[in-house]
């Protein structure tokens, strides 16, 4: 029977401000999900800490709410020792960008084959709005006693230099957009990084989602949504030729394009890359037998004994 | 010939070398090591090293004997040295009627024109070279050891160059200082008549990568080997000894690595740190793993972005079902501490192997020090079962690495090996590891489920049946939240606290079900009874051999389960026992305080070590016996060692 949307919904009462941003992003993952028909059991959601952190609670595959900032962790070894599960890893921008910011970059440098959300407000929402990593320079959403001393971090620029090779970014009241997105960073092999716009109602009072759809603006005749899809002006994100040249061009205009904000911030995919190794690839360059037999399909023992042979190792210890 | 100390027929023979780091100290132990191996011997050697790559002092002490040894003693026999630190360091060490061979080059080095060789350390120096009344040189400290009764055996290393450069026609070998260290082994290896087959035969395993550098040490060995032989009349000190069958050397971390491959650990994530990477780096060599009536089997080894990341890795992989664990020491093991509870809360079998050193803080990162206990017990926010387990040896090692598996299993919960530097820098023959002995419990895992399935389920014992993430409708949440049967959150008061007596009452189930000789073991008792932990059981054996042989009989529990803590089993042992002797290599008496806290009666003695350097057999025995004389302070602190 083919999956729906419906069995990936848990009864778990959501708890989320009404208004948040995230439940599309809860929608668009379960509707992915069921559009690619990946079996509940074969599919685990691990999460950070924070209002995001909740989200494994509401989708009802295996689900593993983790630490604060070392959601990463979690899901890389996971899916090195059974490499057949489908991981999705998902956690706020304070979560990935600040207190888990090393793991997201040497996460990049692994490039093990899962897709990581963020769902990115600009505040510590759980905490009451404190100042998060891509909150902008001079900002000062409700909470802030001052103004935001720091710049904030580039997310798609950063995740492209760690070495993510597929970049992408959604908002979280384009549903049928994020679905898309989501399933294209689920199939795509290699870590998939998506960066998500996720209006905090409640907290961030400036990027809100009358601002992203531009109602703000003066003149009124000019109006429009601040939000475009990179895909509607012909972009091409993908690496097509694994040489330095395309590499270079693929690399620059999603930088450029990354630091896109104001009037026209764009959405859809940055930067896609696959003529990188993957990691599991290089695995099994190491050991041969990697794919076929992973950590998780090993058997370690007969009826209480040993199935591992060291005799050749004990051998070469004797004297 | 050097009579050993002790009795006339056993051979006591503690070799020292020493050297810069990155001259080859390590290499030249490893192939003097090699050969006594061969020749019969039992050896305990261990290495001390600054925190540096190139150029600070380290040195190697090799003891050698017929009979097992389980640490180093005080004294040596034979040292060898090419650099003029090494002289000034040990020479005081070197034993009455001990030798000494040395650079003939570096014979009028002074103290001051050795750069490496720290301010503190030469103040005591030099206090003791003017109270010996003789010149601040390599030449002045020999003089004054040869007066003591130490023989000293010239050398120049430069010469033994120069003749290997001729016979291969090659005056650039003159300048190959960096076979130092094999000139220096072999000469010992010569002086005391050690089987110079066995010798040439050890340098080419060692050297066995590059043809030309094999054939060229071999050379040298052999050359070098002939002039000690020709230096005095110590031949025949080391000629050989009955090989016992079944006989290892081992390094330090291969009990727990060779442990993690039996026990079916098959994912290992790790942070470079000293002294716990050589276990992950061993494994990551010998990552494919031979499986019987199957194909091959492997262990993935994942280096990581920090402590953090490892943990998080580990219990990643443990999810899934995989027997997992990751290797630190203390600053790394600070760094797990959030996520130790988060696998304590989720009940996840996990295995950190805990190869403690000398903190706090970046501490004395190349030296030893218990100093983790305490932490290891309860280091961590919030209330969650965990066990803490000791191994004293690294032939033990390899089996309580493959215990500690079936107990996170078993038990469901993070297990905390504990090693350490005296061990992790150790080599050693024992008898080789026998994975027949080795049982795999996996607890309560499932491998398929049969209805509707809870992870947390209450009731019975409190420890449930446990699915793992890809296994058919066996889905489950987690959560560093306290949650319900499922894995939700929930902040309910009553579900808490079934929650919290559910994982906690692990404890005392662990206490009833573990077999109390896997708890602790009872060596012997007496009327003075050493309480210790760890890898103090080898100075104290052979202390309390010592001390038999001296008609005194001292009793020793080795606790090896330090959380949760035996105190009934404990307590039962030291029933006979008026005095009771705590050994540990820490300052405070860590484990005296786990002592103190569950068992009603108090530690009369401490025995401390905290210098960053092992316990020697004879301090030890030194302090046991001034406790059994009478008149010793409550708390007594060992200080050999340079």
């Amino acid at each position: 029977m083919a999956l729906r949307v419906a069995d990936y919904k848990t009864d778990v009462h959501n708890d989320w401000c009404p208004g948040c941003g995230d439940f599309g992003i809860v929608n668009a993952i379960q509707m992915a999900l069921a559009e690619m028909g990946i079996e509940r059991d074969q599919a685990t959601i691990f999460s950070g800490v924070g209002c995001s952190g909740k989200t494994s609670h509401f989708i009802n595959t295996y689900g593993i709410h983790t630490l604060h900032g070392r959601v990463l962790t979690f899901a890389q070894g996971a899916k090195v020792a059974n490499p057949d599960l489908t991981v999705v890893a998902v956690g706020g921008d304070g979560d990935g960008l600040g207190i888990g910011a090393g793991h997201f970059v040497a996460a990049g440098r692994r490039d093990i084959d899962m897709t990581y959300i963020i769902f990115d407000n600009g505040v510590y929402g759980l905490t009451k709005g404190q100042a998060s990593p891509t909150l902008k320079l001079g900002e000062q959403p409700k909470s802030l006693p001052k103004p935001n001393l720091n710049y904030n971090v580039n997310p798609i620029g950063l995740a492209i230099t760690s070495g993510y090779t597929f970049v992408a970014r959604g908002y979280s009241y384009d549903i049928r957009h994020l679905k898309d997105m989501i399933m294209q960073a689920v199939r795509h092999r290699g870590t998939s990084f998506l960066d998500v716009l996720q209006p905090c109602p409640t907290y961030n009072d400036i990027n809100t989602r009358d601002w992203y759809a531009g109602l703000d603006m003066k003149d009124v005749a000019e109006r429009h949504s601040r939000i475009y899809k990179l895909e509607d002006t012909g972009y091409d994100p993908a690496v097509h030729y694994a040489d330095r040249g395309d590499l270079d061009e693929k690399i620059s205009q999603a930088l450029i394009r990354s630091l896109d904000w104001g009037d026209k911030i764009p959405i859809g995919v940055f930067y896609k890359n696959e003529h990188i190794t993957s990691f599991e690839t290089r695995m099994q360059e190491h050991i041969p037998n990697y794919i076929e037999n992973p950590p998780a399909r090993q058997r370690i023992s007969e009826e209480g004994s040993p199935l591992t042979d060291v005799s050749g190792l004990l051998g070469s210890l004797l004297v | 010939m050097i009579l050993p100390r002790g009795v006339a027929d056993l051979v006591d023979f503690t070799w020292l070398i020493g050297g810069p780091q990155g001259s080859g100290v390590e290499t030249a132990s490893t192939i003097f090591s090699r050969v006594c191996a061969k020749a019969g011997y039992q050896i305990f050697g261990k290495r001390e090293f600054h925190s540096n790559i190139k150029g600070e002092h380290s040195y190697f002490e090799v003891r050698v004997s017929n009979k097992t040894v389980r640490s180093n003693s005080s004294a040596v026999d034979l040292m060898v040295s090419y650099d003029a630190e090494t002289i000034f360091r040990h020479y005081s060490t070197v034993a009455p009627g001990g030798s000494i061979i040395y650079d003939l080059d570096m014979r009028d080095t002074e103290t001051v024109d050795v750069a490496t060789m720290d301010p503190y350390f030469k103040e005591r120096l030099h206090a003791e070279i003017r109270r010996l009344g003789v010149p601040p040189t390599v030449r002045g400290v020999l003089d004054a050891a040869a007066r003591s009764g130490v023989r000293t055996y010239p050398v120049s290393f430069r010469d033994l160059l120069a003749d290997l450069a001729e016979q291969h026609g090659n005056p650039r070998l003159k300048l190959m200082k960096r076979m130092y260290n094999v000139l220096g082994v072999s000469l010992s290896a010569g002086l005391v008549g050690l089987p110079r087959d066995l010798l040439l035969g050890s340098v080419q395993d060692v050297f066995s990568k590059k043809a030309m550098v094999k054939k060229l040490n071999a050379d040298a060995a052999a050359h070098a080997y002939d002039s000690g032989a020709d230096l005095g009349d110590l031949a025949h000190a080391l000629a050989g000894a009955e090989k016992l069958p079944g006989t290892a050397l081992v390094q330090g971390h291969q009990g727990t690595a060779i442990g993690k491959m039996v026990a079916g650990c098959r994912f290992q994530s790790y942070y470079p740190i000293t002294p716990a990477s050589d276990e992950s780096v061993y494994l990551e060599s010998n990552e494919i793993l031979d499986v019987k009536h199957a194909g091959p089997g492997s262990i993935s080894v994942v280096q990581t972005e920090d402590e953090i990341s490892a943990i998080g890795m580990m219990i990643g992989a443990a999810l899934t079902g995989v027997r997992s664990s990751t290797s630190t020491s203390g600053p790394g093991f600070s760094l797990m501490a959030e996520a130790l509870g988060w696998a304590g809360i989720n009940e996840v079998p996990v295995v950190i192997t805990l190869y403690q050193r000398s903190g706090p803080s970046t501490g004395l990162p190349t030296r030893h020090g218990q100093d983790d206990l305490l932490f290891a017990v309860f280091g961590g926010h919030g209330e969650f079962p965990r066990i803490v387990y000791a191994s004293g040896d690294i032939e033990e090692s390899f089996y309580d690495t493959c215990l500690c598996f079936n107990y996170s299993d078993v038990y469901q919960l993070p297990v905390i090996h504990m090693m350490d530097k005296f061990l992790s820098s150790t080599t050693v023959t024992c008898p080789v590891f026998d994975p027949s002995r080795i049982t795999i419990d996996r607890g309560r895992l499932l491998d398929s489920i049969d209805g509707e399935y809870r992870r947390f389920q209450l009731g019975g014992d409190g420890i449930s049946p446990r699915s793992y993430l890809g296994l058919k409708d066996g889905i489950f949440w987690n959560t560093g939240d306290e949650s319900d049967e499922t894995g939700h959150i929930t902040e309910d008061p009553v579900v808490r606290r079934q929650m919290m007596d559910k994982r906690l009452s692990r404890m005392d189930i662990v206490l009833e079900r573990v077999p109390e000789e896997e708890q602790a073991v009872c060596h012997r008792t007496g009327e003075y009874t050493i309480v210790s932990w760890g890898s103090t059981k080898g100075p104290i054996l052979d202390a309390l051999e010592m001390l038999e042989s001296e008609g005194v009989s001292v009793g020793f529990i080795q606790i090896k389960m330090l959380h949760p803590f035996p105190a009934r089993r404990v307590e039962r042992l030291l029933e006979g026992a008026r005095v009771v002797i705590d050994v540990e290599s820490n300052q405070t008496g860590q484990m005296g305080k786990l002592f103190s806290q569950s068992i009603f009666r108090r530690i009369d003695h401490y025995i401390l070590k905290y210098t960053g350097r092992g316990m020697t057999c004879d301090e030890l025995h030194d302090a046991i016996s001034d406790i059994i004389r009478g008149g010793a302070p409550h708390r007594t602190v060992l200080m050999h060692g340079s």
